[in-house]
């Protein structure tokens, strides 16, 4: 049963496996975004407050929750990498900081231009705000304690040491709304029972959700390959790969 | 058998306990025979918060609006500046090594040492802090609360910290490092810190985010251990 999962363990099968992924993901991905473009910026009524401007959550929402679920996928990939000693698991988490990290800036820039005519300023040091910025000091201390070390492999355990004790930020970012009962307005999708928010604004929102999510996906195959191009450059698979790749064209 | 030297003396294995007790007591000699030393972030919390009135207003009532953050914040930046010196001279000389080389639990024998350090930065904080606050016009009623606050406060704050040191001891010119690795992770004590010496001012109640503090220094004193002697093990290798 944990065969595939050793398979895939193995760099040359990830890095084949990655490259056929890549194109299914993106595609899919690039169709979804159309078609939740479409929804939310045709279809969907304008919000009776805050008319067509509401409009910016299509991006701003799914941005915000792959800024917090990507960091969890970096963080597990650690924990794998770190209790089975799996250098690709190291590899997925290194590929996932800096996706994490472009997520959570256009989360605060999308979130800051949608504030500026709703609450009247580009930022407001409210604890939501302000635990998505500290999400990306998080991104950037993971990559900067990365860069430091010479020695790939040191930098993989240690780097995960860090990615496992900062996940214990994730769920503070996520009840800082309950908790500090912030000008953020609460979640209005995931409420049991009534949604506040009709279903022709709904649906393109999930739509794009998942369309991010794809996007994600596929952007991580590319960077999973290039940086198994980089760890595995001296490996004698490789070089076969890319002679017969050389034969092919 | 093992345990028998050659003159046929039994050795007894030390406790944890023991253990403990011995690293303390060293680093506790070493800290008075280098007093000088620890006193500097003390200092430097002294000055930090010095710079405040001079940047923004010396008159009371509008320092003390801002007093609860000034002070939370220098006393962080205070915590960061001594996590320095926490590990790296026993890495240099490799006494940490033989440690972890001795068989006894790594875990242990560092927060042995972090608590320690917590004795001689932390604790300096949290009692000088009142006359600072009382500088910066903080009414005496609000004692209690800062140095409470403060006392939870920077025990989160060295444990955090101790895991930081003990990534980055190994990188060369680290302390910027340092830094960008543990404030994020710290700004949830600063919060809760700083709003409960905030609402007592007020006048409000202060058991909610004195309660969280408490709540983030037990998960430390739990996990921190755990992470700080992983870290250690790659930086000594």
């Amino acid at each position: 049963m944990w065969l595939w999962f050793y398979k895939l363990a193995s760099p040359p099968y990830a890095y084949a496996v990655a490259g056929k992924l890549r194109p299914w993901l993106l595609w899919s991905a690039i169709a979804l975004m159309i078609v939740a473009a479409y929804g939310g910026l045709v279809i969907a009524p304008p919000d009776y407050q805050q008319k067509d401007a509401f409009r910016i959550i299509y991006v701003h929402v799914p941005a915000a929750t792959m800024s917090l679920s990507v960091y969890v996928v970096l963080a597990v990939a650690a924990g794998i990498g770190v209790i089975w000693r799996i250098k690709l698991a190291h590899a997925v988490a290194a590929a996932c900081a800096p996706i994490g990290a472009w997520f959570t800036v256009l989360a605060l820039a999308t979130g800051s231009i949608w504030g500026k005519p709703m609450w009247g300023t580009w930022w407001e040091w409210d604890p939501r705000l302000t635990s998505e910025l500290i999400q990306l000091f998080l991104y950037l201390g993971y990559m900067a304690l990365r860069s430091s070390f010479d020695d790939t492999q040191r930098a993989d355990r240690a780097s995960a040491i860090l990615a496992i004790v900062g996940v214990v930020n994730v769920p503070v970012v996520k009840y800082s709304v309950i908790w500090w009962n912030s000008l953020h307005q609460g979640p209005s999708i995931s409420k049991l029972g009534a949604p506040s928010i009709t279903s022709d604004m709904l649906w393109p929102l999930l739509t794009m959700m998942l369309a991010f999510m794809l996007y994600f996906a596929a952007v991580l195959c590319d960077r999973i390959r290039s940086e198994i191009l980089k760890r595995e450059r001296n490996a004698s698979w490789l070089s076969s790969v890319m002679s017969t790749r050389g034969a092919e064209a | 058998m093992a345990q028998l030297l050659a003159g046929g003396t039994a050795v007894r294995e030390p406790g944890l306990l023991q253990i403990a007790g011995l690293i303390a007591a060293r680093e506790l000699r070493l800290a008075v025979r280098h007093w000088d030393q620890v006193a500097q972030p003390l200092i430097f919390f002294v000055v930090v918060t010095t710079l405040f009135p001079l940047a923004i207003s010396p008159s009371l009532r509008e320092l003390r609006n801002i007093s609860p953050g000034v002070v939370w914040v220098a006393a962080m930046l205070a915590s960061l500046l001594s996590l320095e010196s926490l590990f790296r001279p026993d890495v240099e000389d490799g006494t940490i090594e033989q440690w972890a080389l001795s068989g006894q639990p790594l875990p242990l024998m560092l927060l042995s040492k972090t608590v320690t350090h917590w004795l001689l930065a932390g604790l300096p904080l949290v009692i000088m802090a009142p006359v600072v606050g009382t500088a910066l016009g903080m009414p005496m009623s609000v004692w209690p609360v800062l140095a409470g606050s403060l006392a939870l406060g920077t025990g989160c704050l060295s444990l955090l910290g101790g895991i930081g040191a003990a990534l980055t001891v190994a990188v060369r010119r680290g302390s910027v490092l340092l830094a960008l690795l543990v404030l994020p992770l710290e700004m949830p004590v600063l919060i809760f810190g700083a709003r409960a010496v905030d609402l007592a001012m007020h006048g409000e109640a202060v058991a909610g985010p004195l309660n969280l503090l408490a709540a983030v220094l037990l998960l430390c004193l739990a996990l921190a251990p755990f992470a700080m002697s992983a870290a250690m093990r790659i930086s000594i290798e």
